[in-house]
């Protein structure tokens, strides 16, 4: 295997970890006033994503970061042509990672309530625009001769993108309500629990319309196979739900966004930003990457660092494992 | 105005305004693992109590840097793509480094320590704090590498077929000169910023409570702030006078544009302030050192600096016709605000000690002023910093590579740039005030009470409060 196949795999990896991970803490977000009737119970559900929001979040900084240093091409015309959504996208992780740390600074309810509203807009936001911009990835912009991005905003709001954005929302939300149900104890549990059952079919529904989308705009032996374990693995979790095996329910949901994900990389490679305009303008593996030496380098800099940081990472939610509830929120 | 103009005003806002957040996150983030250390060897509560206060005043100020983190690395590929894709090669590297390297150590182990106080034994939970601290201070390296090569450039070669630089040595980028001394300057000028927030928040405490039982606690605090800032604006100017003469070297339109010196003078001397007729052509008033530009460009009181006319002439000649000259006005008082804003943090921080010496306790009303606006002077002296070395670079947006104007992205239109800029200039005017607004109420709150609550036998486990919750 080449390096350039090396480093779309590990990109693909990256934003893969990032949205399992990030999936959940998005979910939690959202359903702050859902799940959250007071404000003992919404700090509950905070505190659930609390030690490791931020460490999630790094995820997508090595994504983006590695997409940069590996395919410098593929990191300019996505980032500069999909312009406004990356803008709100910003926007969004800035309210919401303030909020987070500032929410519980204040005690007037007014305070509380603003922030409340920067989480919940901040974590969908993002949930939403994280499918419109991969599925556009799947499916292709205008890109001149250049690479230069030559659509405006209107190309990236298509059906089949916006069905993108409803399929994370939704994947995210139930991966949150899962989430939340395995970290928390008493009444909160049990109406994560309920919701995240009643939220599987409509989720279900729009992520295999979704991924069935995906391959018949492009596809590959691998992508039919990720996408259908992906539609099994999401079936599996719901049914586990059901049935209140929390950690089961969890590994599901999680599989299913990661295979989700892995479909979109796999039908997908080796292109890594299609051209709809002019085919000189797509930009692949090959000629999006960075010279060989520098992926020599980082491929050295991945394999010795990331073990420790998986471990280190692991860790944490080791130590952080415990259910909490109500009763462990202090007054203050 | 075109997106080219805008696109460079956001950077500047957004970068200036990011690094408001970031040095107090890197001399903060270490002051604190001290303070704890010592907690842990002498068992003195006092220290516990500063821990937490300081710990408190640090995360407020390290979430506002961390999202506008993000903002930094997404910002060369939406404005500057023609840029990322000219560097993509040499500069992702170290920005994907920073982010596996250092920042999710930073970002684990922060929330292991924000929240691990109950959950991680005392040596796992100290050990969390310097490792956030390390992650911390190493993403500044990986960072000004990059920025370094951008003044500097090394390690690299010019691919002939595609045009673009191509990275040759990764260990000679690692360790650009440039880097290697940008490194200790920026990070000593980080801790002036934390140990004056120290010192300022201590020595409120001090004079508006002098019979607080916690007096102590604080007069230790403005002790050990004054003395950070101290040794922090010693190494400064150290590391600042060898930073000069390599910039010198390197950059040597940098320097004659530090000094605004038009013509060629061995020795060459540094004017202290120069006040000149509007169109700038013409000097009406200047308070000169002798020798001292000399000095500090070459370490020779006699050495030859370089005027801007005969650089400009010279680079004309090698590069093409076109201006190849900064900003004068901004880079000459740039530099000035950053020496001047620095060495005025510096004498209020000896006033203080000078003040406090053998247990007084300072009641002079001036002096409580001059302690409040202490933490905005190196704050000053760091954005000014910036402002002259990245508008001291200009026109180059890799010196004697690339333009700053051929870096922009083509694709991007006025009408979105100007969005994107309004949106981050009123989002972080908002998000700045809520900010300082939050530090003044945690700083005036002052240090907590560390008794620890007992643990009856009868509370279930399960049942305990978290020791921290958001």
């Amino acid at each position: 295997m080449d390096l350039t196949t090396i480093w779309f795999l590990l990109v693909a990896v990256l934003f893969t970890g990032y949205f399992i991970l990030e999936g959940f803490d998005f979910g939690v977000g959202m359903l702050l006033p859902v799940l959250g009737r007071d404000d003992r119970e919404r700090r509950v559900l905070i505190n659930t994503i609390g030690p490791v929001w931020d460490g999630n979040e790094v995820w997508l900084i090595t994504a983006v970061g590695a997409m940069f240093a590996a395919f410098p091409e593929w990191y300019a015309t996505l980032l500069s042509g999909f312009y406004l959504p990356m803008l709100l996208i910003l926007l969004a992780l800035i309210a919401r990672g303030v909020a987070f740390e500032y929410r519980h600074k204040r005690p007037e309810a007014q305070w509380k309530h603003r922030w409340d509203t920067a989480i919940v807009v901040g974590s969908l936001v993002p949930a939403i625009l994280w499918g419109v911009a991969f599925a556009n990835i799947l499916r292709g912009v205008p890109l001149d001769a250049d690479h230069e991005y030559a659509g405006g905003l209107f190309n990236l709001l298509n059906p089949y993108a916006l069905l993108g954005g409803a399929t994370t929302a939704a994947l995210f939300l139930t991966h949150g309500a899962v989430f939340i149900a395995l970290k928390t104890t008493g009444d909160i549990r049990q109406r994560a629990g309920v919701l995240a059952v009643r939220l599987g079919a409509g989720t279900t529904a729009v992520t295999v319309a979704f991924l069935a989308w995906t391959l018949t705009i492009r596809a590959s032996a691998a992508a039919v196979v990720l996408a259908a374990g992906a539609a099994l693995a999401l079936l599996g979790g719901l049914a586990a739900a059901r049935v209140r095996r929390e950690g089961w329910a969890f590994t599901g949901t999680a599989a299913a966004i990661g295979l989700a994900v892995a479909t979109l990389f796999a039908a997908l490679f080796p292109t890594v930003l299609p051209s709809t305009l002019d085919p000189a303008g797509t930009l692949t593996a090959t000629n999006a990457a960075a010279t060989p030496y520098t992926l020599t380098i980082m491929s050295w800099v991945a394999v010795l660092f990331t073990p420790i940081v998986l471990a280190y990472q692991g860790w944490t939610y080791w130590v952080f494992r415990k259910r909490i509830g109500v009763a462990n929120i202090p007054r203050h | 105005m075109d997106a080219l103009d805008v696109a460079r005003w956001q950077f500047g806002v957004t970068t200036v305004y990011h690094f408001l957040f970031v040095p107090l996150t890197i001399g903060l983030s270490v002051l604190v693992a001290i303070l704890q250390t010592l907690w842990r060897r002498t068992g003195n509560e006092r220290y516990l109590k500063l821990t937490k206060f300081y710990g408190k005043l640090f995360l407020i100020n390290f979430a506002m840097g961390v999202v506008t983190g993000i903002v930094q690395e997404f910002q060369f590929g939406m404005n500057w793509s023609d840029y990322s894709r000219f560097v993509g090669d040499i500069f992702g590297a170290p920005l994907a480094i920073e982010a596996l390297v250092a920042f999710f150590l930073e970002s684990t182990f922060i929330g292991l320590w924000i929240f691990g106080w109950d959950r991680l034994p005392p040596r796992l939970h100290l050990a969390s704090i310097w490792a956030a601290a390390i992650g911390t201070n190493l993403s500044a390296y990986f960072i000004l590498a990059a920025n370094s090569f951008m003044q500097n450039p090394v390690g690299y070669r010019i691919n002939p077929d595609t045009g673009r630089a191509e990275l040759t040595d990764f260990l000679a980028v690692l360790t650009n000169k440039v880097a290697l001394i940008t490194f200790p300057h920026t990070l000593a000028g980080s801790f002036l910023v934390a140990g004056s927030l120290v010192l300022t928040v201590g020595l409120w405490h001090v004079m508006r409570h002098p019979d607080s039982a916690d007096t102590s606690t604080y007069r230790f605090a403005t002790r050990f702030g004054a003395w950070v800032v101290m040794t922090s604006t010693a190494l400064v100017l150290i590391t600042g006078d060898i930073q000069g003469k390599i910039m010198t070297q390197v950059q040597p339109m940098k320097m004659a544009a530090a000094e605004g010196l038009y013509t060629t003078e061995s020795p060459a001397s540094f004017s202290v302030l120069t006040i000149g007729s509007l169109d700038g052509s013409r000097e009406l008033f200047a308070i000169k050192i002798p020798y001292l530009l000399s000095y500090l460009g070459t370490g020779d009181p006699h050495g030859t600096v370089h005027g801007i006319n005969d650089l400009q002439a010279q680079y004309a000649s090698q590069y093409g016709a076109g201006s190849y000259t900064p900003i004068i006005p901004v880079t000459y008082w740039s530099f000035r605000f950053m020496v001047g804003f620095g060495l005025a943090a510096a004498a209020i921080a000896l006033l203080i000690l000078w003040a406090q010496r053998k247990g007084r306790t300072p009641t002079s009303r001036w002096l409580l002023r001059a302690g409040l606006i202490l933490p905005v002077l190196p704050l000053l002296a760091n954005s000014f910093g910036w402002i002259f070395t990245e508008m001291g670079r200009q026109p180059w947006i890799v010196f004697g590579e690339m333009l700053t104007r051929d870096g922009v992205s083509r694709s991007v239109s006025l009408t979105e740039v100007l969005t994107s800029f309004t949106a981050f200039t009123l989002v972080y005017a908002t998000l700045a005030v809520i900010e300082c607004k939050l530090l003044i109420r945690y700083a005036r709150a002052g240090v907590p009470d560390v008794t620890p609550t007992p643990v009856t036998d009868d509370t279930d486990d399960t049942e305990r409060p978290l020791a921290f919750a958001y």
